[in-house]
């Protein structure tokens, strides 16, 4: 079980699910970035699982490359959240509610 | 008083559940540590991950997400990539998580409805991602993935000399976008003077 990348990617798969529910039916917009979190978090792991089964290619000594993939994927989730926080806090600020079906400005 | 301690025995149960499952795989199936700590890690993670999207207290969504991010550094630890789990340990859990924990105390109100958390369109997108799971999950198993379904090492010091000759550009675009993040967070979150609050 362990040694199979299907255990992995299957794993994954269901964590991006769960991630996806999230950001489709909560009604707080910090809840929805928490989902967008899950969903990075799930193909994070699909990366380092391929990453592991040599998916991306070897150096000469036979060491998997795709890892250092997995890391700059986290740079830019760590830049996306730090963003998509503060444009919460910043929309808080003027409307007074976290709730996103409260946003509706653009639609009267 | 019951009501108090039902919730813990639930979660009592399941735990115990898990970790039977994982005594069973180790002593009737014959399978090895390895199985049985992906079988408890994956267990934690999904529980974990359900419980954020599904309970009322933000609070407590913050903090299932925290456990949720743990599990997955122990499956990156199985995988053999001790760099990433260490990385996921301090990015996520250390940086992100109190990210959000703090803008959640920064954004809740007194008179925020706490009991309606889901939109009205839950049961379609419940009905989407529970579709999305199974079409992964048969994509998957139906692949033959030929030659990459063997192990490969994953050591950190030759991942190192990777990331700062092959892959430098991509480290250098990477600093400059967390610099454009950090200074963009700054002007998004400043108060204008005069402005509301």
């Amino acid at each position: 079980m362990s040694n199979s990348l299907d255990t992995y990617l299957i794993l994954s798969g269901m964590l991006f699910a769960i991630g996806s529910f999230g950001f489709l039916a909560r009604r707080n917009a910090i809840s929805m970035l928490m989902s967008i979190e899950l969903m990075l978090n799930a193909v994070n792991l699909s990366i380092v699982a391929f990453a592991a089964f040599g998916a991306f290619g070897t150096t000469q000594q036979g060491v998997g490359v795709g890892s250092v993939i997995a890391l700059m994927v986290m740079a830019v989730a760590a830049a996306e959240a730090t963003v998509g926080l503060a444009i919460v806090i910043a929309i808080y600020r003027n409307k007074r509610t976290p709730l996103v079906d409260e946003y509706d400005a653009m639609r009267q | 008083m019951l009501r108090r301690i039902l919730p813990a025995l639930f979660g009592l149960a399941v735990m115990g559940a898990v970790l039977g499952i994982a005594a069973l795989m180790l002593v009737v199936l014959g399978q090895d540590w390895e199985d049985a700590l992906v079988w408890i890690f994956a267990a934690i993670m999904i529980g974990s991950g359900l419980l954020v999207v599904t309970m009322k207290d933000i609070i407590r969504c913050g903090l299932a997400m925290i456990v949720c991010f743990g599990a997955l550094a122990g499956i990156y630890v199985i995988l053999g990539s001790p760099l990433i789990a260490a990385a996921q340990v301090i990015i996520y859990i250390g940086a992100i998580s109190v990210l959000i924990l703090f803008a959640i105390m920064l954004t809740q109100t007194k008179d925020a409805p706490a009991r309606l958390v889901f939109q009205t369109q839950a049961g379609a997108a419940a009905v989407a991602s529970v579709v999305i799971a199974v079409v992964m999950a048969l994509a998957i198993s139906a692949t033959d993935w030929g030659e990459i379904g063997q192990r490969v090492r994953l050591a950190t010091d030759e991942l190192a000399m990777v990331l700062f000759s092959d892959f430098i550009l991509a480290f250098e675009v990477v600093s400059v976008l967390l610099l454009a993040a950090v200074v963009g967070a700054v002007f998004l979150a400043k108060r204008e003077p005069g402005g509301p609050s």
